[in-house]
């Protein structure tokens, strides 16, 4: 058992226990390593990238997905920096890199362990064998969670249908062609093999060997290979220029190339979900002490109230008893200077007396007390 | 203390709609924002999410989720921390203000869910997260234990209603005694429950490291989320309670307005000693986090604003106010500390987060979801009054004395 499904578990113990379902672990079973080594992935080299669009317009073909304003040869769309939405699963983005231009297109990453997936409280999102992120909308609730979790702001949300808005990404048209043995619309369009697909360890492998046979022309660094713990879509980009050999390659450079194409370096090799195991490990921890504690502090408040109580009440009766030895005293006083009737008169003026003052302040206590 | 004569509902008598027909300014401007609002619910469930919002795909969550789910949520803590100041630990001088609290928490919590159903796609299908329960994801959490808490809530609210109505319906007696005996459990429950969901409103933003603003970001904002819905809940106390002396002063029964003064000073106190350690705690987590450089920064400036002006300020009125017993003054602080609550959840939820995208593109919301906020704030006010007039909240009920 891994940390990530110790934690998982942890993490939703009580609420699997309250619900009484055991399809937890599931979702975080198919861990094995080489992570997702022998699923399939697609390589794109930015170096090669004309920056045609035609994939997009596959895409759009494939998919069925609303006919855009401006066509897909118009290539000026691309002078204003485009995300994908729902009705454009992948786009074509123009950068400078070393006053080069460099094309990137960009869809859904089908991360090896997906944020969307984490986040969805709906399970909607799953990882498949094959590699591609699947998303179910016959269960999606519309919250949107997955879009904020996604740290490549690819899911898109359907804000103008009114009845059956969905989220909607890049499928890796698993069901419309992988299954059907063919290759992903957009990588079959490709006119000038910037898109290569095949399996997830192949591709690494073919990166390697592309940055070590051109020495210069790549960047030393394969995005995706294990940002935000690894996706099945991987990026290589062009080297600034052509002087940064390989050997001196440096992180910090190749950060800012990746950068400067728009790709954040910063998301760490850990799945984006991971952050919110800590937070989830805590459940269980409350769901066990807050009880004991807030029911220990109870018993403690229960426990002083009743010492407090207990204290009042000697205090009164020692108080009574004083009082009674007092009165007694006088009243042997009484009859010895006065005689018998003298004394029976003062005892019982002495006990009208404390009556008196017991019930009033009784009253007055009540009065009081009615507010509790 | 003065001598009135509450409204008390009777058996031949049941409901007390005069003060709603009253031609008071209140009355009018709640029924033009009831109806904007009611025209504006009809197109967003016709029309779809998009036709009234500013949302769009790079913020998903705008207004509705920042003020109506944040917000709400938080300052609807005043029901958990005063049962537990209460129940828990023994302040029985604070027994008047644990059923106004209860109420607006109550209220607080249906209302969330009711907002929310603006914002979600599917609103119908809420009850999904039950049946295929998304368990790594922090939502699920929040839904799961909004869910419970909204029944622990309903459960120690009820006993106003069953008081009110058991003088037509006499059966409610009995089960009144029930929930009665449970006060403690629930109590319990509820402050388990809202530790969880009020941290974790904080853990739902722990998943985008790279989106929200790192001056905000921290792996402890579940912590800072539930330090600072304790502050809230203290000063929402009085800060209702303010309103509540302002507008329904005449339904509070000669107890609640002995206690109300002391209320005020003891939750002011417990509010500047939280409100200090949660501006100590963000300031610890700035500099472990190395983040002082970005204090130079615009955002630095504007965290500045939120941790001096929103946080320590109010820290201080409070610990200023309830030392001197100035019940002015502990009011000031209260505002000054629920507007700091709305900016520190509108900061992580719109201003601080997406904060790398470009200006241009980032939301803003439209006037038309700060209409929807509105509205539902004015139900929350409106079934407040409601159950005011009618329900022993403000006063205890002359048929159930020294129950308690």
């Amino acid at each position: 058992m891994n940390r990530r499904k110790f934690l998982t578990i942890l993490g939703s113990a009580g609420v699997v226990s309250a619900l009484g379902t055991a399809k937890v672990a599931k979702a975080s079973a198919t861990h094995t390593f080489p992570y997702y080594d022998n699923s399939y992935g697609v390589l794109h080299d930015t170096s090669r990238c004309i920056g045609c669009r035609s994939c997009e317009e596959a895409c759009n073909k494939i998919n069925n997905l609303p006919k855009p304003d401006r066509p897909f040869d118009d290539l000026s769309v691309m002078d204003k920096k485009r995300r994908t939405s729902a009705y454009q699963w992948t786009v074509v983005n123009k950068y400078e890199v070393g006053g080069k231009e460099v094309f990137r297109k960009t869809q859904c990453f089908h991360c090896n362990d997906p944020a969307c997936a984490s986040a969805c409280f709906a399970k909607c999102f799953s990882k498949q064998p094959d590699g591609s992120v699947a998303y179910d909308g016959s269960q999606c609730v519309g919250c949107r969670y997955c879009m904020i979790a996604c740290p490549f702001y690819v899911p898109g949300f359907e804000y103008d249908e009114a009845f059956d808005p969905l989220v909607q990404k890049c499928t890796f048209c698993e069901t419309t062609r992988l299954q059907k043995g063919l290759l992903p619309a957009c990588v079959e369009a490709c006119p000038v093999d910037a898109l290569t697909f095949g399996r997830r360890g192949d591709l690494i492998k073919l990166a390697r060997k592309r940055i070590a046979d051109n020495p210069g022309k790549y960047v030393d660094y394969i995005y995706g290979e294990h940002d935000a713990g690894g996706t099945a879509w991987m990026v290589l980009a062009p080297a600034p220029n052509a002087e940064a050999a390989i050997p001196t390659a440096n992180p910090i450079d190749a950060g800012h190339t990746f950068e400067k194409i728009g790709l954040d370096t910063h998301l760490g090799n850990r799945p984006m979900g991971e952050y919110t195991y800590g937070a989830l490990g805590t459940v269980p921890m409350i769901i066990a002490f807050w009880p004991l504690l807030f029911g220990g502090a109870y018993a403690m408040t229960k426990r002083r109230e009743a010492m407090h109580k207990a204290e009042t009440e000697s205090v009164i009766k020692t108080a009574k008893e004083d009082v009674a030895t007092a009165m007694d005293a006088a009243v042997r006083t009484i009859e010895q200077n006065q005689g018998q009737q003298a004394a029976d008169e003062a005892r019982k003026a002495m006990v009208e007396a404390l009556k008196a003052r017991e019930a009033s302040k009784a009253e007055e206590h009540g009065a009081h007390g009615e507010g509790k | 203390m003065e001598n009135h004569s509450i409204v008390i509902p009777t058996k031949d008598k049941m409901l007390n709609l005069g003060e709603f027909s009253l031609k008071r300014p209140g009355n009018m401007i709640t029924a033009v924002i009831l109806v904007v609002g009611f025209v504006l619910t009809v197109i967003r469930f016709t029309q779809g999410i998009g036709s009234i919002t500013n949302l769009d795909d790079n913020a998903p969550w705008g207004m509705w989720i920042g003020f109506d789910l944040l917000c709400g949520v938080c300052l609807a803590a005043g029901g958990y921390f005063t049962t537990v100041a209460c129940y828990v630990m023994g302040m029985k001088h604070f027994h008047s203000a644990v059923r106004p609290a209860i109420t607006t928490a109550f209220l607080g919590y249906a209302f969330v869910v009711f907002a929310l159903l603006y914002d979600l796609g599917h609103p119908l299908r809420l009850p999904y997260m039950f049946f295929f329960p998304g368990t790594t994801s922090v939502l699920f959490e929040v839904g799961l234990c909004v869910a419970t808490y909204l029944t622990v809530l309903f459960i120690e609210f009820s006993v106003a209603p069953m008081e009110w109505l058991s003088q037509k319906f006499p059966f409610l007696i009995k089960w009144r005694k029930i929930v009665v005996r449970c006060t403690i459990i629930l109590t319990i429950f509820g402050v388990c429950l809202s530790t969880l969901h009020q941290s974790s409103l904080g853990s739902l933003y722990l998943i985008a490291p790279g989106k929200l603003h790192p001056l905000w970001y921290s792996p402890f904002l579940p912590m800072f989320f539930f330090v600072s819905s304790m502050a809230a809940g203290a000063s929402m106390v009085i800060f209702e309670g303010m309103w509540a002396h302002k507008g329904v002063h005449h339904y509070m029964d000669a107890t609640h307005l002995r206690e109300a003064d002391e209320v005020v000073f003891s939750f002011s106190k417990a509010a500047a000693f939280i409100l200090i350690s949660y501006f100590m705690l963000k300031f610890i987590d700035m500099l472990v986090q190395a983040n002082l450089p970005y204090l130079c920064t615009g955002y630095g400036a504007w965290w500045l604003v939120e941790m001096l002006g929103f946080v320590l300020l109010p820290a201080l009125l409070y610990a200023k106010g309830s030392r001197d017993r100035n019940v002015s003054l502990c009011r000031l602080a209260s505002c000054n500390a629920v507007l700091g609550i709305v900016l520190n959840r509108f900061n992580v939820s719109m201003i601080a987060f997406n904060y790398n995208i470009p200006a241009a593109e980032r939301y803003v919301p439209s006037i038309w979801e700060v209409c929807i906020s509105i509205f539902v704030v004015t139900l929350i006010v409106t079934v407040y009054r409601f159950i005011v007039y009618h329900m022993p909240v403000l006063y205890e009920h002359p048929n159930f004395k020294d129950a308690h």
